[in-house]
This record gives structure tokens, sequence and C-alpha cells, in this order.
């Protein structure tokens, strides 16, 4: 563990029972981020990339091993500080974007303010602020359903930053996505990357997300099978 | 936060619309079902103390023994003293003496030779006093088919059957003839003013109403009476009050070993009232039915809308809600949506409830009879009382609540991981 990482896992396994036997999901992870990092996660489906994000975002625990998040130990925190560690650190993106339809972008948006406890006065700058950063500014009154779909991955990616999360977890999150909007959403995540410093950690299989990356974990039946650093260049574009 | 939650519970139809209608229709139904049921029950109950129970009755002690046969010989004695004593220590009750008896009706022509005559069966009550409140009891008002009703000493009514069979005219005088308190022949004249329908075969083939003070008199009754009748100046039966009434009445003044003494009964004393609480819980376990009919309905449409929610509640979980918080907000919205549609439904069946109470059901019709009578009321009521107004809430709040409980059980019964799943559909 170096002086900037802000994770860590130590010989994790995460084992689900099937049957009368036992499944490895995950199998001897060693693994660190640091500060500031776009990584992602690739393998063929089934390889353990969900498995792996849910158990950095404590919302699921290892069966053996240590993870540590930004000097916590996950597997020792009890529901509600595992709650709190999500509410205020971190952020997930999913493949899709489950705004929740009967409130506008705004609103959406506002919702994790909301859970923080963030003054009312605070809180408009600071949406108004994070709809810049996706472009979303003009949409803020529209409800999801009035959106495209790379319109709401971008109103779900400013739900989660606008808390300033130091970790966001995004699972497959141009899944759903054409080119362009997968670009955009790229692009727009990279920067945020750059300006806030925010730590992104992918999984994906989708080649126009790995050209992002600028770590690539390759993962194979639970395992680690690959793990460089295939972009420095573009880390400074 | 909350209002945060409610605005998004405004805006979901299917979150707040449609629970909301189905718990305000379901707690109105609850609503008019539970008044109109306590309305059948309570018109049975009045229209048999009406005749024969009373709400209350005193009668010496042998009397009660023999009531079925009417034995005048075993009436109560000291009529006003206990009169006088009941409606001093129970002035919630009207207190009214009444007696039964049977006799033959002799009809003289005009030179003193009987025209016509026939068996009756009588019952004098106060027709006269000015605050009797008998004339109401009986009905008397709209029962009455001709002529007037009694406004002197010695005028009767007779059944309307009875007066056509006889061929009798209004004014006509009768003799009665009968058996005295003391045993002896009795014998009394009276005048029939107006005829009424019981609206039982029985009874109108051949009955009279006579003024109590009159059959006293008739029947050597020296402040005497078969009956003290006593109803509720409420209007209706209140067995609670009824039952406390009648033991502190007995235990006051009935002598187990004097059977002259005299004993209080209740309405539930009756056969009608005895049957009546085999009646009232049948009538209690419909209603229960209904209820948890309602219940289940509710119940289940919480349920749906929990499952429904399963998205957002893995979104609020990813965004650091515990589950505890969601659940909690979840009751919450339950909770407000059936707190609001009981209190709507139970106006809502308030309104049909009260017209059936005030304005009723008429099933004349129904009965092929258009005159109405004294005993059987041709119109179906409701009868709203206290339980009417809370007994929405039970299906109306508690269910809803508890189908959400059940619902987001599921929410603790799945693994946070697992909520998740449901994202990446
Ligand atoms: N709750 C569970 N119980 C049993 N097995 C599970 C459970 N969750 C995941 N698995 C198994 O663990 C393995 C890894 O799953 P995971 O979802 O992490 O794959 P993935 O790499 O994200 O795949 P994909 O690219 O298809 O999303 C799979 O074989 C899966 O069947
Ligand atoms: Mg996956």
């Amino acid at each position: 563990m170096t002086e900037r990482s802000i994770i860590s896992l130590d010989q994790v396994d995460k084992v689900f029972p099937v049957g009368d036997g036992k499944f490895y999901a995950l199998k001897q992870i060693d693994l660190n981020f640091e500060e500031g990092e776009f990584a992602g996660l690739v393998g063929p489906s089934g390889s353990g990339k969900t498995t792996l994000l849910n158990v950095i975002g404590a919302l699921d625990k290892p069966s053996r091993g240590r993870v540590s998040v930004l000097g916590q130990d996950v597997s020792q925190l009890r529901a509600k500080e595992s709650a709190h560690l999500r509410s205020e650190k971190l952020g997930f993106i999913f493949q899709t974007h489950n705004l929740l339809p009967v409130y506008t972008v705004y609103e959406n948006i506002e919702l994790p303010l909301l859970l923080l406890r963030t003054p009312a006065s605070e809180r408009k700058k600071m949406i108004m602020e994070t709809l810049e950063w996706v472009g979303l500014t003009d949409k803020w009154k529209s409800k999801p359903n009035k959106l495209s779909g790379g319109q709401c991955q971008r109103a779900a990616i400013a739900r989660v930053m606008v808390k300033r999360p130091q970790i966001v977890l995004a699972d497959e999150p141009t899944a759903n996505l054409d080119a362009e909007n997968s670009h955009m959403i790229l692009k727009t995540m990279k920067k945020l990357n750059q300006e806030l410093k925010t730590t992104f950690i992918f999984s994906t299989h989708d080649e126009k997300v790995i050209q992002y990356l600028v770590r690539k974990i390759t993962l194979t039946d639970g395992k680690v099978t690959q793990d460089e650093i295939v972009n420095k260049l573009k880390e400074s574009r | 936060m909350i209002y945060f939650l409610c605005k998004g519970l405004l805006r979901d139809r299917s979150r707040s619309l449609i629970p909301f209608l189905v718990v305000t229709v379901g707690v109105a139904l609850t609503v008019l079902m539970e008044a109109w049921i306590s309305g059948a029950v309570g018109d049975i109950i009045e229209t048999n103390a009406k005749f024969k129970d009373g709400h209350l009755k005193v009668l010496s002690r042998s009397y009660a023994e023999q009531q079925s046969q009417y034995p005048l010989d075993l009436s109560l004695t000291d009529t006003q003293h206990w009169l006088q004593i009941l409606r001093q220590k129970y002035p919630s009750v009207n207190w009214q003496m009444r007696i039964y008896f049977g006799g033959l009706l002799d009809f003289p022509d005009e030179n003193g030779e009987t025209m016509a005559q026939g068996p009756v069966a009588g019952t004098g009550i106060d027709l006269l006093s000015p605050d009797s409140k008998e004339k109401e009891y009986f009905n008397l008002n709209s029962a009455l088919v001709k002529g007037t009703l009694p406004q002197n000493p010695g005028e009767i009514l007779v059944t309307d059957q009875f007066f056509e069979r006889l061929h009798l005219s209004i004014g006509q005088s009768a003799t009665l003839i009968s058996v005295g308190m003391d045993g002896g022949m009795a014998v009394h004249a009276f005048k029939v003013v107006g005829t009424i329908n019981f609206g039982v075969t029985g009874l109108d083939r051949g009955a009279i109403i006579a003024d109590v003070s009159d059959v006293q008199e008739a029947l050597n009754m020296i402040d005497a009476t078969s009956e003290i009748f006593g109803y509720f100046k409420a209007g209706r039966f209140l067995k609670q009050q009824a039952m406390t009434i009648s033991q502190m009445f007995n235990q006051a003044y009935s002598k187990p070993n004097d059977p002259f003494s005299p004993v209080m009964q209740t309405f539930l004393d009756g056969d009608i009232g005895q049957a009546m609480g085999f009646m009232d819980r049948y009538l209690a376990f419909i209603l229960i039915i209904f209820v948890f009919i309602m219940a289940i309905v509710l119940w289940n449409s919480g349920i749906m809308n929990g499952i429904r929610r399963y998205g957002e509640i893995g979104i609020r979980l990813a965004m650091g809600e515990t589950k505890n918080h969601i659940y909690f907000t979840m009751l919450g919205e339950a909770l407000i949506v059936g707190i609001i549609g009981s209190i709507l439904g139970t106006m809502v069946g308030l309104i049909p409830a009260y017209y059936l109470q005030e304005v009723g059901f008429d099933i004349s019709s129904m009965m092929g009879s258009t005159t109405s009578s004294i005993l059987i009321s041709t119109i179906m009521r409701a009868q709203i009382n206290s339980m009417t107004f809370w007994i929405g809430f039970i299906p109306g709040v508690l269910a809803t609540g508890v189908g959400t409980l059940m619902a987001g059980i599921a929410i603790y019964q799945r693994q946070t991981a697992e909520l998740f799943k449901e994202l990446e559909i």
C-alpha cells in the first residue's frame, strides 16, 4: 500500500455457494488504486468484474482477505457505516441510468444532497454547476422520459458527481449507448477525473471505453491476469 | 427530504392516486356496511323492544316467572311508588306503565242487546298524559287507519281488521268482559274512536289499545300494573347502561324470597334479546370478514407498490441511504396514503350512511302493504354509531401499513448486492 493508495485489496476471495459446492467469483485478488486513477476492469462475461466493483463499493463483503477503502476496512463495516461511506465518498454508475421517473433531472440530482443534508442554499449552486459539467443545463426541468438515453446517462453521472465523491465505480456505463453518446460520456468523465482528481474504476468490455483507460486490469475466472498502464499519454491529454 | 418524498408521492399516480382510491373506496364501503348492519340490528331491537320487551322493564318476580301467560293476578303493586323511584333514579329512561290483558269485546245495539262480539288482546298504555311518549313508541299516528286517537278517558282503538269484520262504526260503544286482577269478573264500557294496524296477523285479528288508567279501573287493578316499561331517551337500546341500571335496581329492591317484590329485566333477558347475542356475533363476524377482505386487497396493493419500486430502492441504497431509512420512508408514505384515504373514505361512506339513517330505505312495496304498522317498520335504516367513525381505519391504515411492511421485508431478505442486480437490466 503506497502513500497515495485509496483502495487496496489484499488476498481477496469472494465465494458464492452453488448447490452443495462453492463458486469462486474472485480469487486471491491483490490490487491497489491511487487517487485520480482512471482504471478499467476488463474480461469476459462472468469473469467477476461486477463482483469486484461491489466489494470495493462496500455493497458486498469479501469472503476472505482485506478490502480497505479510504482507510476503512470494508469487511468490518456495519450496514450503517457502509451506507455512510457510499453516501459521502463513493458514487455508482450503472448500465441503466436508473433516474427516478417521477422527478425532474434537477430533483434527481438533488436527492444525494438531501441524503447528505446539504443546506438548501448550497444545493442549487452545486446542482447547476454539475449540470454544466455534463452539458445538461437546459434540461434541468425535464423528466427522464423526455431525455435521450445519452442525456439520461449524463444526468446519472451528474447525480453521482454532484456530491464530489472521491471514487466513482461505473459498471458498464456505456453498454446501452451508441458510439457518439459513449464518447461524450467518456470525455465528460475523463474531464471530471482530471479536474476534480476523482478516481474512476470501470467495468467494461467496450472497446470505446478501453481506449480512454489509463490502466487496464484484465480479469479471467475471478483472477487478475493482467494489470498494465495502457495510456500514459492520454492522461495528460 | 420529506418534502422531496411527498413530491414523488403526489406525482406518481400508481404510488398515490391508485392506492389512495382503493383505500378510499374500501374504507367507504366498510363504513357504510358497518352503519347498515348496526341499523339492521338496531331495528330488530327496537321493533321487539317496542311491544314486548322494552329496553328495560320492571315486573313482580312471580309475574316474571310466568310472563308468557300474562298472569294479571301476579301484577306489580305500589306502582306509583316504583314509578317515582325509577323516574328519579334513572332519568335517562322514560318509565311507563303497561298492562297486557285479554277479554271479550261486546258491542251492544241501541237496545243494549249484543250486536257483535269477539275476543281481543288488549294493551293498556299511557295515552292521555301530556308527557307520555307511548304514542310515539307505538307509532300510533301513522298506524292509525280510521278515526282519531283517544283524547278522553274511556276511548279505545281497535284493529282495523276487527273493525271491518264486525261491521263496527267510529263512536260505537263497547263493553269489555274480562277477569280482574282479583280473579272476579270485570266489565267496563268503552268507546271506539279509531282503528289501527299492528302489522302482525295474530294481533290484527282482534286487539285493542286503551289508556292504562282505564284498564286499571276496568280490571280492578288499584295502583297495580302488569309491567313498567323503560325506554332510553336516547332512542335506542344502550346495552351497557341497561345492564348497569338493572343490576343496581335489582340489588336495591328485588328480594329473591319475596315473589311480589319487583325485578328489572333488560331487553337481553327477553327471547329476542337472547337470540340477539347470537345475532350480534353473527353480524360482527360478517363485518370482520368484510374488513379482512378489504385488508387483503389493500395489503396486496401495498406489496405490489413495494415490488414495483425495487429499482428505486436499489439506487437509493447505492447513494448511501440505509435500508432502515428507505423502509421507514416507504412505510411513512403508505401511512400517509392510508390515513388520508381512510379519513376521506370515512367521510365518503358517512354520506350514504347518513342518508340511510335519516331517510332510510322503504321496503313497504316489497312487503305488499302500504300502511305502516306498529310492529313492523317498513323503512330499513342505517345507524351511525361511534364505531362507524373508526372501523374504516382498520382496513385503511392497518392493512396499507402491513402490506408495505411485508413488501419491505423483502428489502431486508435480499442481499444489498442482489438489489443492485435489479439495476443491471
Ligand atoms: N449472488 C451470486 N450467487 C452465485 N453466483 C454469483 C452471484 N453473483 C455472481 N455470481 C457468479 O459470479 C461470477 C462473476 O459474476 P459477475 O457478475 O461479477 O461477472 P461480470 O464479470 O460482471 O460479468 P458481465 O460482464 O456479464 O457483467 C459469475 O459466474 C456469476 O454467475
Ligand atoms: Mg457485470
